[in-house]
């Protein structure tokens, strides 16, 4: 069977949620493998949401938060980027592959860049083929 | 305790642990004394001589509190605590390896194999030129000699079985256990089943003894050798990396009493699912860094997150073992 990759995409909704919205608005095609959780703000984003969706089945999480400068609650992208930084550091130790974890800035009249993003992210996650964590969290003697 | 009040019958077990749990509850000195007026001790392999059979042989529910401390890594491990949770009304499970895996449960960033490896033919004082291993069974001639099987994961006890309450800590101090026990023995309503006791529910930086201000800008960390701590302010402030935002108080601040940072044996306080994502939060605030080259250049003294962030909880967090 043809390996159809899931992923969970944090959007910001100030920028990147209407990003996306202006893809969805302007028509443009882009892969349907994207599952979006709007959140106020990427600073909102905890480590959990994205510990969770990988261990409830997530093959890829994509994380898209305003410009740096431009968070509309002034600094909460740095510190989506700082927890981001961190978290690839802890899942390359547990090994999930970094790619399967994406931070990029995409502002409110980025329609076509987050198209583009979702497309070759989804190719990325493709190739990586099905993360490990569901069968891994099964075994257990 | 009134004369008139049946004994209370008391029973500890130690599964993957490290002793550490037996001795605290040792700790209670002389008010051992107060113990035994009020409870017979049925079964504490560490103390006194009584066989797994005497206890298979006792009825259900026949216990009325057991302590079990140590994680469940080997049949026999789960054994015990499959027959414990049937001999008894109350199961606890005391302390960090019980309670969230603890230190063995470290053993969930291996795999069974790589650990064998290590072990039987790798480390630097290993000498087995014959690659013995051990086995499940082997037969010699006057039958079969058997050892328990070795799991690939780690567990908590509330992983393999259902249990009553919590005391966390590695090990639970010893003034905790004793307000328990005389909680129990004065009939006084118990919290809810499932609960954490003998601990707070707040984190330890909500009173901690150390100084904090609201400037947490930190652009370098340091190992706790590598600066003079000042013995007053936050050890965060400092740039030494605490787990104090992670940890759930109760402990007395041993540790930062002594001058060093909280390790989070205590696991996380209410609410928190997983303690390594808190703790990646907290440390994200405070780097006053913004460009990504300068961040990860700060996380680079952040050699070992997994084994910083899980050093107790890693079989019980979300990620409970390295992918394989
Ligand atoms: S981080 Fe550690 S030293 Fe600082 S307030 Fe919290 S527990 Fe205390
Ligand atoms: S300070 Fe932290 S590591 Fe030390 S005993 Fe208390 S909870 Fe455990
Ligand atoms: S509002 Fe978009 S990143 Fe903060």
């Amino acid at each position: 069977m043809e390996f159809n990759p899931r992923i969970v995409a944090f959007l910001c909704n100030w920028c990147s949620y209407t990003g996306a919205d202006l893809a969805g608005t302007s028509r443009m095609e882009y892969k349907s493998n994207v599952r979006v959780v709007r959140i106020m703000c990427s600073g909102r984003i905890e480590p959990t949401f994205v510990l969770r969706a990988f261990t409830k089945g997530a093959d890829g999480v994509l994380i898209c938060g305003c410009h740096p400068g431009d968070c509309h609650y002034q600094e909460g992208n740095y510190r989506c980027l700082r927890r981001f930084l961190l978290l690839q550091k802890y899942i390359l130790q547990m090994g999930i592959e970094t790619e399967r974890l994406k931070l990029e800035w995409i502002s409110a009249s980025e329609g076509k860049q987050f198209a583009e993003l979702v497309n070759s992210f989804t190719e990325t996650i493709t190739e990586l083929g099905p993360c490990k964590i569901k069968d891994t969290m099964k075994v257990l003697t | 305790m009134e004369g008139s009040k049946p004994k209370l019958k008391l029973a500890v077990y130690w599964a993957a642990a490290c002793g550490g749990c037996c001795v605290s509850v040792l700790d209670v000195h002389e008010k051992l004394f107060d113990v035994v007026a009020a409870a017979d001790l049925v079964f504490w392999p560490i103390a006194f001589d009584i066989k797994y059979r005497d206890v298979e042989e006792m009825p259900d529910q026949n216990i009325d509190v057991t302590l079990f401390n140590g994680a469940v890594r080997n049949s026999e491990n789960e054994h015990m605590a499959k027959l414990l949770r049937k001999k008894s009304k109350i199961l606890v499970a005391y302390g960090s390896c019980s309670h969230l895996g603890g230190i063995p449960g470290l053993a969930n960033f291996s795999t069974k194999e790589e650990l064998f490896r290590r072990v039987y033919s790798e480390s630097e004082s290993t000498v087995n030129p014959d690659n013995v291993n051990p086995l499940p069974e082997f037969e010699v001639k006057e039958g079969v000699l058997s050892l328990p099987d070795f799991y690939n994961d780690v567990r908590s006890l509330t992983q393999v079985v259902e249990v009553d309450y919590f005391i966390p800590g590695c090990p639970p101090q010893t003034e905790r256990l004793l307000e328990v026990f005389t909680a129990i023995v004065s009939g006084a309503e118990l919290p809810p089943k499932g609960s954490v006791i003998g601990a707070g529910t707040k984190t330890q930086c909500d009173d901690c003894i150390r100084k904090k201000t609201e400037n947490k800008r930190i652009k370098k960390f340091y190992r706790p050798w590598e600066i003079q701590d000042d013995g007053v302010s936050c050890f965060m402030e400092q740039g030494v990396i605490c787990m104090g935002p992670a940890t759930r108080e109760g402990c007395g601040y041993r540790c930062i009493k002594g001058n060093a940072p909280c390790r989070g044996c205590y696991g996380p306080p209410t609410g928190v699912i997983d303690p390594g994502a808190k703790m990646m939060s907290s440390i994200a605030s405070i780097i006053d860094e913004k460009e990504p080259e300068e961040i990860s250049r700060v996380l680079e003294d952040v050699v070992d997150p997994a084994g910083l962030f899980y050093r107790f909880s890693l079989p019980v967090s979300l990620i409970r073992r390295k992918l394989i």
